[in-house]
């Protein structure tokens, strides 16, 4: 019996992981031609019908490009410091619930490769840890750019990561459960956003911060650092980053389904497609917004994190706490 | 042997080799890096224990937070600590007092309670568990913490404040 459960785990895992890179390498074209519209031209359009095989030319220029590593690099830390983006990034999919409970010949089946009770909880552990990849690989390329493309992302993520966290509490004070799969069945009657209209705008805010993207993309900004981080990566470690930043918009739009758009819930549709079509909501917006607003300065970054997003999660707790103590009576 | 002893012997030799790496690397950065895998390593071992609330916490703050800022403080100042032994004298004789003090801690809680279920309790229980305890029995000790946490917040502000009037910037 432990054996099929472990078939049928690898088995979803194996889908999840196709969609969720499928999706990502997808969304480079989707970024890239919209932003091409946005900026009245036509993006990428050579290879093959609308550009359809460009993720797939990019892919293979990648792998076939040369490895360097620049002198006085630290060698270890320079070659691990990409897959630890990668992979939290695609480690946080695990907890995400992708459809109601499946019955097949008499078992239930749920439709998430681990409901963990803790799993609010283990993204925001994920999601800690790829500060990782950005620091030391800022670190460990020897160059002053990247160095300070790093720091940069350091303290950003540290920062943004605070208000993320207190955006959820009130998730999870309605819900009254850590685990995601919970958290959708709490939605059955209304999604979050309806109640939690502001835990939804400072968690859409801090997601951006947290996957360095315009206008907080300090860390790689191009003016000032040529590409920050990841200056002295090239070939399959550069696009180790950049595949891990684009699961990582992916997995963060999956999570605002789940936190506050009801997750797979919907009418008419089948519960994978609406979890799909809610989670290519924020890459949009993302991309919307990269092309829309310009970069913000070091300290306007810093000072939005810890003077505005901060103190209004906390209010919106305390304020979400009283209104449940008012309404219990 | 069981698979669960397996390995925890297993994670165990991980946690103690990567800590002896932390504290005898005299390159900063690869001692933060051993000391979080270390910190991820305890973190496993404790999701083997059945304490998933106690692990993640422990990423989250350990591994996330606080070294993360150590790792943002050693690359920003960048000390050269090239030159000298790896473990001066100076640091000895506190590395063998603090040391001391730990071995005689743990010995006391393996001899009063061998099968470690008095610790093994708490640290599995759940987050809503864990959360009545502390604030329905030990609210004036979390008061306390967060009022030591409010000074520790409030001092950093005062010394991060500059000391001089801004002078009136210059006309663009």
């Amino acid at each position: 019996m432990w054996f099929l459960g472990f078939v049928l785990l690898l088995l979803k895992t194996a889908i999840v992981l196709t969609i969720l890179l499928g999706l990502a390498a997808y969304l480079i074209l989707v970024e890239r031609k919209l932003l091409g519209r946005f900026q009245i031209r036509f993006g990428p359009n050579r290879a093959g019908p609308f550009g359809i095989w460009q993720p797939i030319a990019d892919g293979i220029k990648m792998i076939l490009k040369e490895d360097t590593i620049p002198q006085g690099a630290d060698r270890v830390v320079f070659k691990y410091a990409p897959a630890v983006v990668a992979t939290v990034a695609i480690l946080i999919a695990a907890v995400i619930p992708f459809s109601r409970d499946a019955i097949l010949w008499g078992y239930d089946i749920p439709m998430v490769i681990s409901d963990l009770n803790v799993g609010l909880l283990y993204v925001l552990a994920l999601s800690s840890l790829s500060v990782y990849g950005v620091a030391l690989g800022g670190w460990a390329s020897n160059s002053k750019y990247s160095l300070l493309g790093g720091i940069r992302g350091a303290a950003q993520m540290v920062s943004y990561e605070l208000p993320l966290g207190l955006s959820l509490v009130p998730v999870v004070m309605l819900a009254g459960s850590f685990s995601l799969v919970d958290i959708v069945n709490a939605q059955a009657c209304y999604p979050f956003v309806v109640v939690q209209p502001i835990a939804f705008v400072i968690f859409l805010i801090a997601a951006v911060a947290e996957s360095k993207r315009l206008p907080f993309d300090l860390p790689e900004a191009e003016n000032e650092l040529n590409a920050g981080y990841h200056t002295e990566f090239s070939g399959m470690r550069f696009a180790l980053y950049f595949i891990g930043e684009y699961v990582h918009m992916m997995v963060l739009g999956a999570l605002v389904a789940v936190f506050f758009l009801g997750g797979w819930r919907g009418p008419w549709l089948p519960p994978v497609v609406w979890l799909v079509l809610k989670a290519l909501m924020v890459p949009f917006f993302l991309i919307w917004t990269r092309a829309t607003l310009p970069r913000l300065r070091y300290d306007q970054l810093m000072h939005f994190g810890w003077k505005l997003l901060i103190p209004i999660a906390l209010l919106n707790i305390l304020a979400t706490g009283a209104v449940m103590l008012w309404l219990r009576g | 042997m069981t698979l669960h002893g397996l390995i925890f012997y297993l994670l165990a030799s991980v946690i103690l080799a990567s800590t002896g790496m932390a504290i005898t690397r005299r390159n900063l950065v690869h001692a933060v890096l051993y000391l979080v895998f270390s910190f991820i390593g305890s973190a496993l071992l404790f999701c083997l224990f059945g304490a998933p609330f106690l692990a993640l916490l422990q990423v989250i703050i350990y591994a996330g937070a606080i070294m993360v800022v150590f790792l943002f403080i050693v690359m920003m100042v960048k000390p050269d600590l090239s030159e000298g032994t790896v473990l001066p004298l100076r640091q000895l004789l506190p590395m063998v007092l603090f040391g001391f003090m730990y071995a005689v801690v743990g010995v006391l809680v393996a001899v009063t309670d061998p099968a470690g279920r008095a610790v093994l309790e708490t640290a599995v229980a759940k987050p809503t568990e864990f959360g009545h305890y502390v604030f329905a029995r030990h609210y004036l000790a979390v008061e306390i913490i967060s009022l030591i946490l409010l000074i520790g917040l409030m001092g950093a502000l005062h010394l991060g404040r500059e000391k001089v009037p801004k002078e009136p910037e210059e006309p663009s």
